[in-house]
């Protein structure tokens, strides 16, 4: 089954939670929790979109994101970057990088649904 | 016709003669019975000591060979004394409130006291007066060859001449010791000594005119001996009498009056009385009339009467001796042996001090880093020693030029060598009195310059007779360059070498002195000597001449010591040593090693040399005046502080910006690290915040299934409870970080704290199939701290050791021991070990080893907070890093009383 979104979260209670109100979304999910599985994992299972986390092991979401806008095969992936520590520097990073859209932690359910849902819409398919 | 053995014993007579009247003469100086030996015409006959045996043999052979010439030795000297007066009275009164003691400390003193100026001049001195001490070996040997060799032999004249010489040289290293270094006075001065070239000035004179008188006798009168002179066809007026050599040898002359170390030594240092000054002007020029009236019918007499090729040089001597006049002869010898003697014992006297005192005792004082002698050492049994060794060295240097120079020939150029290597010290002389914007910089160039082309231009062409390289170097110059030869420096070919050097050395070293002190600045110090040497008839007119007398009270001590150092310095010190000795500030006596401490002191500000004279002016209870002593306090007491005050306005703004600076980074970084922190605490917070809300939010709706219900509920209780734990944790921590402790500490079993640690993770690691060891060894040693707390550290290290291990077998094991009066805990593992870049931040807030995640439980807080529990028991946590794991080490102090094993 192609899956719709991968998300990279290491903390095990919010991955939880992502996958639970995901799913209820309709959408088909996978999950990694570190920073080396998120890229290999988006190379072999081609999501259409990414929910990624910034404090990542091995690897960190700010790497794994260049990483990616790097390569041609997933330079126009659609990725939602998370991150916890809510500072102004970090959304520019995100930006800077690429991302498609930014949410700090802790968050609304539905925002993040709202944001994972346009980022699969027709519109954003690359 | 005189043995040689009547020779040798009649110069050891005589040299035994000397000593009875330097010895008597220091006996009545001591018994305060000064009387004649404070007489102006003693002073004025020891300056004659002008007058050596080049003067006594030189002139007649110089009259002989170049005519008038040898009357310019004697025009210098007399317009000195005669029209300078004024600069004499100038130089002895300035020497006098300065208490200098040489030439050498003349312009050291007068150029901010200067001890490099100081060892310049010191040196070249001594390289200046080699030539001066050789030609004077030169010409007693010579009289004791002349004369036993017209004697026809006998032991003496078989000797070389070479050995004859080193054992003059020896006799007199050994009579001048004995003479000039029996003790040490303050002032520098000789009262027996003095006493003793006086009498030899007598000697030299009376055999001097006796030849003369017999000269003119046997000549029958003056005018048949010129008359002879003329029918023998003896032309001794030569052209170039009154040229450009006549008039340098005026300046040479005039120069060494002032310049040579013995003429200072004896007008200035030795000088009692400014007053006899005044008797010393008219007598001295005196002296040098009655010295040089029968050089003329000497040397003409002795061109006849003697066969031709005879040594003009010699002529006192041969002259008697070739009429059969042995009686004569003999007194002739001992004139001229006093004029040498006289020579080399004050000469040698003036450079020993100036050696010493600025030479071997600076060296001294560094190499004992200013601590001074050595306890049961005197400073004066040093000095002495000092003055000794500087007197060998100065009589083996004249030796050495007497030996490589031998072949040269004859006595008048040697000396004018030396006279124009000591007149490099005129200009600035000359400069100390009266040109008051005259620099250390610009003496220390002038002198150096003069210095250099001297060497070059004349001390180095005298070694051209016995040296084939010197020699082919006056021909043709270093490497061919001709304008650097020697004798035609600049190209400036054909003058008379003499005028040469003299010309070149004086004019390079005015026009540097000059040149160099227009664009260089004075010290502070140096401007207040400047003033003190230029003024120094300007003020203390009408002195009161309150005395200090006797030996040194505490009160005068404190009176100088706190001029220099303050009063508070000064107090301190009188204090401390008051109370070692168990007296009173009031009852205290100064003992040698307290005046010597004082002196240390004032040597730290002051100078060594300075220091010494001042303490030791009141110690010796030296008359001095009260007043000027203060203001010599005063002047050194204001240069210091001006100093210090720009010294200490300049470190002040310098510290201030350097403060400023540090204070601004310590902001900087503080703010860096608030904001660290709180973006570490924002993250810790957030993270359970989301689970929490995302769970709740979802909870909210109703169709959820009971199991994911009751799990989610689960998540929420704990990640509440790791937000507790985390706020918890970060009060804790800084609660600790401000030292303050929210738990009591007493005497507890560590090995107890350990027993209930174990207890909890020995379940975690059966849970994560850890094996997890003990190693305990320890005897029962009780250390200081809190149980619980201890318990709390070692749960947070052994869990983190079972947590982290991913090794194939983990193990963790816990040794526990008691060494070096510390309990020491070790909690080991074979887990990844931590990575050489983590190790220094591993105890750092939030800072979680490997890699930037969050999933291991734990805000990276628990080692921080360890470490300052540890702390606050006065122990210490730290990390050892090894192969193949890791291992943490308590080390806690095994509380005295109960210390079971050593």
């Amino acid at each position: 089954m192609p899956i719709d979104v991968l998300i990279a979260e290491d903390e095990p209670a919010i991955l939880d939670s992502l996958e639970f109100i995901l799913k209820r979304a309709g959408m088909v999910c996978a999950a990694v929790t570190d920073g080396e599985a998120v890229v290999r994992e988006v190379r072999r299972q081609r999501p259409r979109a990414l929910v990624l986390d910034v404090m990542l092991p091995k690897r960190s979401g700010f790497e794994v994101l260049k990483l990616l806008r790097a390569d041609p095969l997933t330079h126009d992936l659609p990725i939602l970057v998370l991150t916890a520590r809510g500072q102004a520097q970090d959304r520019r990073n995100a930006e800077e990088l690429g991302a498609t859209a930014f949410i700090t932690k802790p968050y609304a359910n539905a925002e993040v649904v709202e944001a994972v849902r346009l980022m699969l819409a027709p519109a954003n398919k690359g | 016709m005189l043995p040689a053995d009547l020779i040798v014993f009649t110069a050891i007579g005589y040299v035994g003669l000397l000593f009875v009247i330097a010895f008597l003469g220091d006996r009545r100086a001591r018994l305060g019975r000064t009387g004649f030996l404070r007489s102006p015409f003693v002073y004025t006959l020891a300056i004659s000591v002008y007058c050596t045996s080049w003067t006594f043999y030189g002139s007649v052979g110089s009259a002989a060979r170049s005519g008038l010439e040898y009357l310019a030795i004697y025009m210098g000297p007399t317009i000195v004394f005669i029209g300078w007066w004024f600069l004499l009275r100038r130089l002895v009164r300035i020497s006098h409130e300065q208490r200098i003691t040489s030439i050498a400390d003349l312009l050291s003193s007068r150029f901010g006291k200067s001890s490099r100026l100081a060892v310049l001049v010191t040196v070249i001195a001594v390289i200046g007066i080699a030539p001066y001490i050789a030609l004077q070996l030169k010409a007693v040997t010579s009289s004791i060859q002349a004369i036993a060799g017209a004697s026809g032999g006998g032991a003496v004249s078989s000797i070389e001449e070479v050995w004859l010489a080193l054992g003059i040289a020896a006799g007199m290293a050994v009579f001048t010791i004995l003479f000039g270094t029996r003790n040490v006075d303050a002032k520098e001065q000789h009262h027996g000594v003095v006493a003793a070239i006086a009498f030899e000035a007598i000697v030299k004179l009376a055999a001097l005119v006796a030849i003369g008188l017999f000269v003119i006798a046997a000549g029958g009168g003056l005018e048949q001996i010129f008359a002879k002179a003329e029918a023998a066809g003896v032309d001794i007026y030569t052209t170039d009498d009154f040229g450009s050599r006549w008039v340098a040898l005026n300046v040479l002359s005039a120069a060494a009056v002032l310049c040579l170390p013995r003429q200072f030594q004896i007008t200035v240092v030795e000088n009692s009385n400014e007053s006899h000054l005044r008797t010393a002007g008219w007598a001295f020029p005196l002296y040098l009339l009655l010295m040089s009236l029968f050089t003329l019918p000497i040397a003409l007499y002795g061109l006849v009467a003697l066969p031709p090729g005879s040594n003009p040089d010699m002529f006192v001597l041969t002259v008697p001796l070739n009429a059969g006049q042995g009686g004569l002869a003999l007194l002739a010898f001992i004139g001229g042996f006093s004029s040498a003697t006289s020579m080399i014992i004050i000469e040698s006297i003036a450079l020993s001090i100036m050696v010493s005192n600025h030479i071997v005792m600076p060296l001294l004082l560094r190499a004992t880093q200013g601590r001074g002698p050595a306890r049961g050492q005197s400073v004066s049994a040093l000095l002495l020693n000092a003055r000794r060794f500087s007197i060998l060295l100065i009589l083996t240097l004249g030796f050495l030029y007497f030996y490589l120079t031998r072949n040269s020939g004859a006595l008048a150029p040697i000396g004018l060598i030396s006279f124009t290597g000591v007149a490099q010290f005129a200009p600035a002389i000359l400069a100390a009195l009266f040109w008051r914007s005259a620099t250390l910089k610009g003496a220390i160039a002038g002198v150096s310059i003069g210095f250099v082309v001297w060497a070059w231009s004349s001390f180095l062409p005298s070694f051209g007779g016995s040296s084939p390289e010197v020699a082919a170097l006056l021909a043709e110059g270093p490497w061919n360059i001709g304008w650097l030869r020697p004798e035609a420096l600049f190209g400036l070919d054909g003058l008379d070498p003499l005028v040469h050097a003299m010309f070149w050395s004086l004019f390079l070293n005015a026009t540097a002195l000059v040149g160099v002190s227009l664009v260089t600045s004075q010290s502070p110090l140096e401007l207040v000597q400047a003033s003190a040497f230029v003024d120094v008839f300007r003020r203390g007119a009408g002195r009161s001449l309150q005395l200090v007398r006797g030996g040194a009270t505490a009160a005068d001590l404190f009176f100088v010591v706190s001029r220099v150092l303050g009063t508070d310095r000064a107090e301190a010190l009188f204090q401390a040593e008051a109370q070692q000795l168990g007296v009173g500030r009031d009852e205290l006596l100064p003992s040698a090693e307290f005046i010597d401490r004082l002196e240390r002191e004032l040597a730290g500000l002051i100078g060594a040399a300075s220091a010494h004279v001042m303490l030791s002016k009141v110690v010796s209870g030296d008359d001095i005046s009260l007043e000027e002593m203060m203001r010599m306090a005063d002047e050194t007491q204001q240069a210091i502080e001006y100093s210090q005050q720009l010294e200490r306005t300049s470190s002040e703004l310098r510290s201030t910006a350097a403060k400023l600076e540090a204070a601004n980074a310590q902001l900087l970084a503080l703010d860096q690290q608030k904001d660290d922190f709180l973006s570490q605490v924002s993250h810790e917070v957030r993270t359970p915040m989301t689970a929490i809300r995302a769970f709740s939010e979802i909870l909210r709706e109703d169709d959820i299934a009971p199991n994911d219900r009751q799990r989610m509920v689960e998540t929420i209780h704990r990640e509440s409870l790791r937000l507790t734990r985390l706020l918890d944790e970060i009060l804790d921590l800084s609660a600790l970080e401000r030292g303050e402790r929210s738990f009591e500490v007493g005497p507890i079993d560590a090995e107890q704290s350990l027993d209930s640690a174990l207890v909890v993770c020995e379940a975690l690691a059966r849970q994560r199939g850890v094996t997890l060891r003990t190693r305990r060894e320890p005897g029962r040693a009780e250390v200081t701290g809190e149980a619980n707390r201890l318990t709390q550290v070692l749960i947070n290290l052994v869990s983190n050791a079972i947590k982290y291990n991913s090794s194939a077998a983990p193990w963790v094991e816990v040794a526990s021991r008691v060494v070096d009066g510390h309990h020491v805990i070790e909690v080991s593992d074979n887990g990844p070990g931590i990575a050489a870049e983590d190790a220094g931040r591993i105890f750092d807030k939030f800072y979680r080893g490997g890699g930037t995640g969050s999933g291991q439980s734990g805000a990276g807080l628990g080692l921080a907070i360890s470490r300052e529990i540890i702390a606050s028991m006065s122990g210490t946590l730290s990390l050892v890093r090894r192969e193949g794991g890791a291992s943490f080490r308590i080390s806690l102090p095994v509380a005295q009383a109960t210390a079971t094993t050593p």
